[in-house]
C-alpha cells in the first residue's frame, strides 16, 4: 500500500483524472438523456469509477476487455474515444456501433474492448472464450471480464469460472459488486458468504477489496493483472461499491433510504482520491486544471454527438450476414 | 473419389479445414473420444487435444466460448452433442453469436460453426429427437445448413467452418451409417443453393435432411405406379434459402409439397409455401401443401414414434393427393 507520503502522485494524479471523465462522461450522458438525446436506457456507474479507472486503466492496449450494461466507465477507461461514444448513445452516425448497438451494446475492438452486454452474465462466458482463443494462439495478451454482483447468480456464471479454471485461461474476472441487481439487494437473494468464496471454491485465486479507494484498487489490478498475464491462469478481484444513482438514469431509486446514499456519498472514490492526493500534497491548481480540462473535453464531446447526422436508414441492412442465395431471375 | 459414411465425411471435412487453417478448433464433450457418434474419430490423435477440445457438461458455455473465440481471431466448430442440448445455449446462440457483428455495427465477424445432431433416432424420445430447424432460420444473423448425403455433408461442412457468418449446421442422427461418394476434389458448396435431386415435370418436392431419402423413393414408387413424374429438391441451406431454384421448379410443374421430419405448424414448409403461393398464384394447378409432423412430442414406443414420422405411406398419399 502507499502511504501519503510517498504516493506516486503522478500515477495517482493520472487515475484521478480517468475517474474525473468517467463521471463527466455519464453525467453529460445523463443530460442527454433529460434532453431526450440519449435514446434507450443507460446504467450510470456513478460512485464505480475507482474500479474502472484501477482496473481497465492498467490493461495493455491490446488486452481484451468485455463488459456489462453498466460499461461506460471500463470502455473509456480502456481507451474508447469519448466522442464515439457519446454519439452511439446519441444513436448518431459516427458512434463507436454506428448508432446500432447505443449505450447496452458499446464496444470499441481498435482498443480490445469486446462489448458490453445486454444479457447479464451473458459476458462471463464469451471472455473465456477470448481467452481460450488466446491460449490458442499462444500470446501473452490477457482478458478482462466485468460483472456485478447479480451476475454470480447466473448459470454463466458457474459455467465460465470453471471452464476458465480447468483450462487454465488468462482472465481476470472483476465483480464490482455495487450491493444491488436492479431494484433487489443481492444480499436478499445470494446464498453463502459471497462472490470470492465462489471463485475460490473453483480453485481461483480471489481477493475481495474496498473498491471505493483508488489505491487499493490500482495496487490489487497491479498485482493480478501481473500474475495473470505471467501464470496464464485465472483470478478474481471482487470489489465492494455503491452505486450511487438508481439502477438506470431514470430510476428514481426509492426503494433505498435517502439516508443510505447520503452516508454513501461520504465514500466516494472521487472525493476519497482527492482527500488523498491533497494530503500528499497536490497544489489545489493542479485540480482546477484537470476539472476545467474534462469539463471542456466532455462539453466538446456533447455538442458534436448532438450535431452529429442519424444513421442513413440502409445503414440497417448491413452487417447482418454475407451468405446470399442465388438471385431470384 | 472414395466411398464414405455421412459420420467420416463430417470427420475429413473438419480434419481438411484443419490442416489448412490452423484457427481451425473444435469443442464439445466427449469429442477426443471421437463425439458421441464417432463423427470426430481420430482427429484428436491427429490435432492434439489441444484443438479437438473435450469440455465440461456446459453448453452455455461451449457456445459462449465459441462466440468468443471466433471473435477473438479463431473459427471454432462447436458440437452440441443433440440439437435438443443446443437449447441451453440459446442466449449465446440467439443473442450473443447472431446479433454481435450487427449491434456491435461491423466491428466483428464471428465465424462459429454449431453442429447440432437432429432428428428421430432408435427411440430416443421427447428430448433427444427433435428437428428445430426452423426456431433458427426465425433469427436474423444465422446460416442455417442441413446436409442429406455423405458428399453434401463433406462440402457443406467445409463452406460452413470457412464461412464468417455463425451457422447452424444440422446433422441427421439417422445418417451417420450412410455411405455415399465424396468426391477428391469436389466444387466448394456456395452456400445458399439447392441441389435437384431428381428432374421430374409434374410436381415439385421440396424437402432436405433424412427426409430426402423417403422422398426419394416415394418418387421412384410413383414413376414406378406412373402415377406422377416427380422433381425432387434438397434444399440444403434453409437460410438464406435457394428461392430461385424453387421458383423455377415449380413455374416449371405447376405443383409444389413440401416435406420435412419438423412439426408443420411454424416450420420451415410455411416460409416456402407462403413464398410460392405469393410470387406464383397463376401459375399453380393445385394448392402448395405441406407434410411433417403433428405438433405432438416425440414418444418412445416404436408405435407412437410412427405416429410422428412421415413414412411412406403418407408420403404416397400426399403424393396421390397433391396429382388429384
Ligand atoms: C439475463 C438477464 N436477466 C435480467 C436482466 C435485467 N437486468 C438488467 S441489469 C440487472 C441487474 C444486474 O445486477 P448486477 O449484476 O449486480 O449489475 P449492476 O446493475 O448492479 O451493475 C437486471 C436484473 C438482464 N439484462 N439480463
Ligand atoms: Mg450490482
Amino acid at each position: 500500500m502507499n502511504n501519503r507520503r510517498n504516493l506516486d502522485q503522478d500515477r495517482f494524479l493520472a487515475f484521478h483524472r480517468e475517474m474525473l471523465r468517467i463521471r463527466a462522461l455519464e453525467e453529460t450522458a445523463l443530460e442527454g438523456l433529460r434532453q431526450g438525446l440519449v435514446l434507450g436506457a443507460i446504467h450510470p456507474s456513478i460512485g464505480q469509477e475507482a474500479i474502472a479507472a484501477g482496473v481497465a486503466g492498467q490493461l495493455r492496449r491490446d488486452d481484451i476487455l468485455l463488459s456489462t450494461h453498466r460499461g461506460h466507465g471500463h470502455t473509456l477507461a480502456k481507451g474508447a474515444d469519448p466522442e464515439a461514444m457519446m454519439r452511439e448513445l446519441f444513436g448518431r452516425q459516427g458512434g463507436n456501433c454506428g448508432g446500432k448497438g447505443g449505450s447496452m451494446h458499446i464496444a470499441d475492438f481498435s482498443v480490445g474492448m469486446l462489448g458490453a452486454n445486454g444479457v447479464v452474465g451473458a459476458n462471463i462466458v464469451i471472455a473465456t472464450g477470448a481467452a481460450h482463443a488466446i491460449r490458442l494462439h499462444g500470446d501473452d495478451r490477457i482478458v478482462a471480464c466485468f460483472f456485478g454482483d447479480g451476475a454470480t447468480n447466473r448459470g454463466p456464471f458457474l459455467e465460465g469460472l470453471n471452464w476458465a479454471a480447468v483450462f487454465d485461461l488468462p482472465v481476470l474476472f472483476i465483480c464490482e459488486d455495487n450491493g444491488f441487481a436492479a431494484t433487489t439487494r443481492t444480499a436478499d437473494l445470494t446464498a453463502g458468504p459471497g462472490p470470492a468464496a465462489r471463485a475460490a471454491s473453483f480453485g481461483i485465486a480471489a481477493e475481495s477489496i474496498d473498491g471505493n479507494d483508488i489505491t487499493v484498487v490500482a495496487e490489487a489490478a497491479e498485482t493480478l493483472i501481473n500474475r495473470v498475464r505471467q501464470n496464464r491462469k485465472p483470478a478474481f478481484l471482487h470489489a465492494r461499491t455503491y452505486r450511487l444513482t438508481g439502477h438506470t438514469g431514470a430510476d428514481p431509486a426509492t426503494y433505498r433510504p435517502a439516508t443510505e446514499v447520503e452516508q454513501a456519498w461520504q465514500d466516494d472514490p472521487i472525493a476519497r482520491s482527492r482527500a488523498l492526493l491533497d494530503a500528499a500534497g497536490v497544489d489545489s491548481d493542479v485540480f482546477d486544471a484537470m476539472d476545467r480540462a474534462v469539463a471542456a473535453e466532455m462539453k466538446q464531446v456533447f455538442e458534436a454527438a448532438r450535431a452529429a447526422p442519424w444513421p442513413d436508414p440502409a445503414e440497417g441492412l448491413t452487417d447482418v450476414l454475407d451468405a446470399r442465395a442465388p438471385e431470384v431471375a | 473419389m472414395a466411398e464414405m459414411t455421412y459420420a467420416a465425411a463430417g470427420a475429413a471435412a473438419l480434419a481438411e479445414t484443419m490442416d489448412a487453417d490452423p484457427t481451425v478448433w473444435a469443442l464439445g464433450e466427449d469429442l477426443g473420444r471421437g463425439g458421441v457418434f464417432g463423427q470426430y474419430a481420430g482427429l484428436e490423435a491427429r490435432f492434439g487435444a489441444e484443438r479437438i477440445v473435450s469440455t465440461p457438461i456446459s453448453e452455455a458455455a461451449i457456445m459462449g466460448v465459441g462466440v468468443g473465440a471466433a471473435m477473438t481471431g479463431t473459427r471454432p466448430v462447436v458440437e452440441m452433442r443433440f440439437a435438443d442440448f443446443a437449447l441451453c445455449a440459446t442466449d449465446e446462440l440467439i443473442n450473443q453469436a447472431a446479433k454481435a457483428r450487427f449491434m456491435f455495427g461491423g466491428q466483428t465477424r464471428v465465424p462459429l460453426t454449431v453442429r447440432m445432431p437432429v432428428g428421430m433416432w432408435r427411440s430416443s424420445a421427447a428430448q433427444h429427437s427433435q428437428s428445430l430447424e426452423a426456431l433458427y432460420t426465425h433469427i436474423p444473423g444465422l446460416v442455417v445448413m442441413m446436409p442429406a448425403t455423405p458428399a453434401d455433408n463433406h462440402a457443406m461442412l467445409k463452406a460452413a467452418i470457412q464461412s464468417d457468418d455463425p451457422v447452424v449446421y444440422l446433422e441427421h442422427k439417422n445418417l451417420w451409417p450412410m455411405t455415399g461418394e465424396v468426391p477428391d476434389s469436389a466444387a466448394p458448396y456456395s452456400i445458399g443453393t439447392a441441389g435437384v435431386a431428381r428432374e421430374g415435370r409434374d410436381l415439385t418436392i421440396v424437402t432436405w435432411s433424412a427426409t430426402l431419402h423417403d422422398v426419394l423413393a416415394a418418387a421412384d414408387r410413383a414413376a414406378q405406379s406412373g402415377g406422377a413424374d416427380i422433381e425432387v429438391l434438397d434444399l440444403r441451406t434453409l437460410w438464406p434459402w435457394d428461392k430461385a431454384r424453387v421458383l423455377e421448379s415449380v413455374r416449371r410443374t405447376g405443383r409444389l409439397l413440401i416435406a420435412h421430419e419438423a412439426v408443420v405448424v411454424g416450420g420451415f414448409g410455411a416460409e416456402i409455401a407462403a413464398t410460392v403461393a405469393e410470387e406464383l398464384h397463376a401459375d399453380l394447378k393445385a394448392p402448395v401443401r405441406r407434410i411433417g409432423a403433428p405438433r405432438l412430442p416425440i414418444g418412445y414406443a416404436p408405435t407412437l414414434e410412427n405416429e410422428i414420422k412421415l413414412g411412406p405411406d403418407r408420403l404416397d398419399a400426399a403424393i396421390v393427393r397433391m396429382m388429384s
